[in-house]
C-alpha cells in the first residue's frame, strides 16, 4: 500500500455528487451517520427517559411498549443511555481525529517539503509511535492521570497522529512534481505557500477519506477502553460501559448485552460504508481495491 | 540487502530506546513513593529511608534510567512491589496465556482471511463475492469484546460447551486449557480475519491482472491453481504487510479480550499493576510489549527478502 495515486476528476464537485449519490455505500453510509448524529443532538434536548434518574422499581425490564430498549439494573432507560452514549462516542472520536489531523497533517506536508532529515525524523517518528498500540497508551496515561474520557481521546488521537502524517505526505509527494506546482514555484511562490494554497486542496480529498476510517477506529478504541474502565466514567453513559456492565447480567436479560453493541457495529458501520462511499465517487479508479 | 537489513535493524533499537525513554519519564513523573506504598501507611520514616535507599530510589534520574535498562537487557526488570517476586516471574507466568492466545488468534484470522479473500477474488463481481465482502464489512465494525460476549452467551451459558472464563493453567492438561482459550481466540480472529479478507481479496485481483497469470492460464492450468499457485505467492507482500501491524493490534486486543474472559494474561497484570500503582510492573510489561511489536516489525521486514527473491538482491 504506498502512495496512493491522486486522479482527478474533471467534472468538479457537482460530478462528485453525482456519483456518489448512484453510489450505495455512500447513500447508506451517509443517512446510517447522519442518523446517528442527529440521535446525538436531540440527545441534548430531548430523552425518552431521564438518564441520571435511577427508578430501582423498574429495573431490569425487557424490551416494551414503555421501554423499546428495556432498562438496565439501576432502571435508567436503555434507548436513552444510548442516546446520550452516541454524544461521548462522537465526541472523543471527533477530537481524536482533530488531534490527528492537526498534528500529522502539518507534519507530512513539512516531511514532503522539505524532504532529508525533516522527512527521515518525521518518518522515525512514525515508527516510534506505532510501536504503541492506542490502547497501551492509554494504560499509561491512566497510570499518570487516572481514569477519564480525556484520556481516551488523548491516547486515540496520539495513535492518529502518525496515520495521517503518512497519508498527507504520500499525497503531498505525488503532487509536488506535477507541473501546476513547478509553475507556481516559477512564479516565485515558497515551499510553505505552496503547501497551503497548493498541495492542501489536492490531498483534501485524501485526508476526508482517512478522517471517516479513523473516525470508525476512533468509535471502536473508545468503546473498548470505555469498557475496560479507561474511557468516560460513570454517570456518564457510554457504550462500552454500558457492556461492562450487562456482561454480568446477560444471563438474566440478554438484550441488555445486544443493544449497546448493536449501536457499536452499526455507526462503525455507517462511517465505513461512508468512507467508501466518498472514496468510490472521488475516484472511479480506485473503486473496490481497498 | 545486507545494507537494507542492518538499516531496519538500527531503526529497530533506536525506536525501542526511545520508547524506553518516553515509558521512563511518563511513569517517573507519578505522584507516589513505591517505598511507602510497599510498606504500608503505618510504617517509619526510617524504614521508608532504608528501603528507598535499598530499591535504589535515591539515586540520580539518570543513574535510575541506566539501571532499568541495563537490567532489561539481562532479563533483569526489576521487583514487583506488591507481589515482592522478580517482574520477569510475573511476566513469564502470564505469557503462558497470552501469548498462545495471540498466537492461535493469528493463526485462526489467516486460516480464515485467505480463503474467503481467495473466494471474493474468484468470483469478482459476482454475488459470492458480494456476500462475502459484505460480511467482511460487517466483521471490521464488530467490537472484538461485543463479539466475545456474544460467543460466551451462545456457547458457554446456552449451549454449556466450553466454560465461560478463567483459565484452568497449563498444569490441568493442555486440552482443558485449549478449550478456556477458544472463545477468547475467536473473539480476537474476527475483525482482524475480516480485515485481511479484504486485503487478500485486493492484492489477488492485483496479482491476477498481471501478464505471467494470462500466461499460465493460457498453457492450460486451471483458474484454481493460477490462483494458489501464482497469485497468491505474489500477494503475500501487501498481506505480510498487514498481519505484522495486526499483529500490534491482536496484543493489544488480549488485553480487553483478558478482561473480557478473566484470563490471568499479561493483559490482565497490567492493569492490576495499575490500580495496585506497581509501576515497575507497569513499566516492564509495557517495554515488553512495545519490544514485541518492534520485532515483529522487524521480522516482517525479514520476510519480505523471503517472500520476493528480487529484493535479496538489492
Amino acid at each position: 500500500m504506498d502512495g496512493p495515486s491522486i486522479t482527478h476528476s474533471q467534472d468538479g464537485f457537482s460530478g462528485f455528487v453525482a456519483r456518489a449519490l448512484a453510489s450505495r455505500s455512500f447513500v447508506v453510509g451517509f443517512a446510517v451517520t447522519a442518523l446517528i448524529a442527529l440521535m446525538a443532538l436531540v440527545s441534548f434536548v430531548w430523552t425518552p427517559y431521564d438518564v441520571t434518574k435511577l427508578v430501582v422499581a423498574d429495573r431490569m425490564l425487557p424490551p416494551s411498549a414503555a421501554h423499546w430498549f428495556g432498562t438496565d439494573h439501576f432502571g435508567r432507560d436503555v434507548l436513552s443511555m444510548i442516546m446520550v452514549g452516541a454524544r461521548n462516542s462522537i465526541a472523543v472520536a471527533l477530537v481524536a481525529v482533530g488531534i490527528g489531523m492537526g498534528f500529522g497533517v502539518p507534519l507530512g506536508c513539512l516531511a514532503a517539503a522539505r524532504g532529508g532529515w525533516p522527512d527521515e525524523i518525521v518518518m522515525r517518528f512514525n515508527d516510534l509511535v506505532f510501536a504503541f498500540p492506542a490502547l497501551l497508551s492509554a494504560v499509561m496515561i491512566t497510570a499518570v492521570f487516572g481514569p477519564g474520557a480525556i484520556n481516551a481521546i488523548i491516547a486515540i488521537g496520539i495513535f492518529n497522529i502518525p496515520v495521517f502524517a503518512r497519508v498527507a505526505r504520500a499525497g503531498a509527494l505525488a503532487i509536488w512534481p506535477r507541473e501546476f506546482i513547478l509553475a507556481a514555484r516559477a512564479a516565485g511562490k515558497g515551499k510553505a505557500r505552496i503547501t497551503v494554497e497548493h498541495i492542501l486542496p489536492n490531498i483534501a480529498t485524501l485526508l476526508l477519506v482517512q478522517g471517516t476510517i479513523q473516525f470508525a477506529l476512533g468509535i471502536l478504541a473508545e468503546a473498548g477502553l470505555s469498557y475496560v474502565g479507561l474511557g468516560a466514567q460513570p454517570p456518564m453513559p457510554s457504550w462500552g460501559r454500558m457492556l461492562f456492565d450487562a456482561q454480568t447480567r446477560m444471563m438474566v436479560l440478554p438484550s441488555l448485552a445486544l443493544f449497546p453493541g448493536l449501536a457499536i457495529v452499526i455507526t462503525v458501520l455507517g462511517l465505513n460504508l461512508l468512507g467508501d462511499g466518498v472514496s468510490d465517487a472521488l475516484d472511479p479508479k480506485l473503486r473496490r481495491r481497498a | 540487502m545486507t545494507a537494507y537489513l542492518a538499516q531496519r535493524f538500527l531503526i529497530a533499537v533506536a525506536t525501542l530506546l526511545v520508547a524506553s525513554l518516553v515509558v521512563f519519564a511518563v511513569l517517573e513523573v507519578l505522584p507516589g513513593d513505591p517505598a511507602r506504598l510497599m510498606l504500608g501507611i503505618n510504617a517509619t520514616p526510617d524504614a521508608v529511608e532504608a528501603l528507598r535507599e535499598q530499591m535504589g530510589l535515591n539515586s540520580p534520574r539518570p543513574v535510575r534510567y541506566l539501571d532499568w535498562v541495563a537490567g532489561m537487557l539481562s532479563l533483569d526488570f526489576g521487583r514487583s512491589y506488591t507481589y515482592s517476586v522478580p517482574v520477569i516471574d510475573l511476566v513469564a507466568e502470564r505469557i503462558a496465556v497470552s501469548l498462545p492466545l495471540a498466537l492461535i488468534s493469528l493463526v485462526l484470522s489467516v486460516a480464515i482471511a485467505i480463503p474467503v479473500g481467495a473466494f471474493a477474488a474468484q468470483r469478482r463481481g459476482r454475488a459470492g463475492d458480494a456476500v462475502a465482502m459484505g460480511a467482511a464489512q460487517v466483521g471490521v465494525a464488530i467490537p472484538n469484546f461485543w463479539f466475545a460476549l456474544l460467543l460466551i452467551y451462545l456457547f458457554a451459558v446456552w449451549l454449556r460447551l466450553v466454560p465461560a472464563g478463567g483459565f484452568p493453567g497449563w498444569s490441568a492438561g493442555v486440552w482443558p486449557a485449549l478449550k478456556a482459550l477458544f472463545l477468547p481466540a475467536i473473539a480476537l480472529a474476527l475483525p482482524q480475519a475480516a480485515i485481511l479478507a479484504r486485503v487478500t481479496r485486493s492484492a489477488l485481483i492485483e496479482t491476477l491482472g498481471e501478464d505471467y497469470i494470462r500466461t499460465a492460464r493460457a498453457k492450460g492450468l486451471p483458474f484454481g491453481a493460477v490462483l494458489w499457485r501464482h497469485a497468491l505467492r505474489n500477494a503475500l507482500i501487501p498481506m505480510l504487510t498487514i498481519i505484522g501491524l495486526q499483529f500490534s493490534f491482536l496484543l493489544a486486543g488480549t488485553i480487553i479480550i483478558e478482561n473480557v474472559f478473566y484470563l490471568p494474561g499479561l493483559g490482565r497484570l497490567i492493569f492490576q499493576a495499575i490500580t495496585q500503582r506497581d509501576l515497575i510492573v507497569v513499566e516492564g510489561v509495557v517495554m515488553l510489549l512495545v519490544a514485541t511489536v518492534v520485532v515483529v516489525n522487524l521480522l516482517v521486514d525479514l520476510s519480505y527478502a523471503i517472500v520476493d527473491p528480487r529484493l535479496r538482491t538489492r
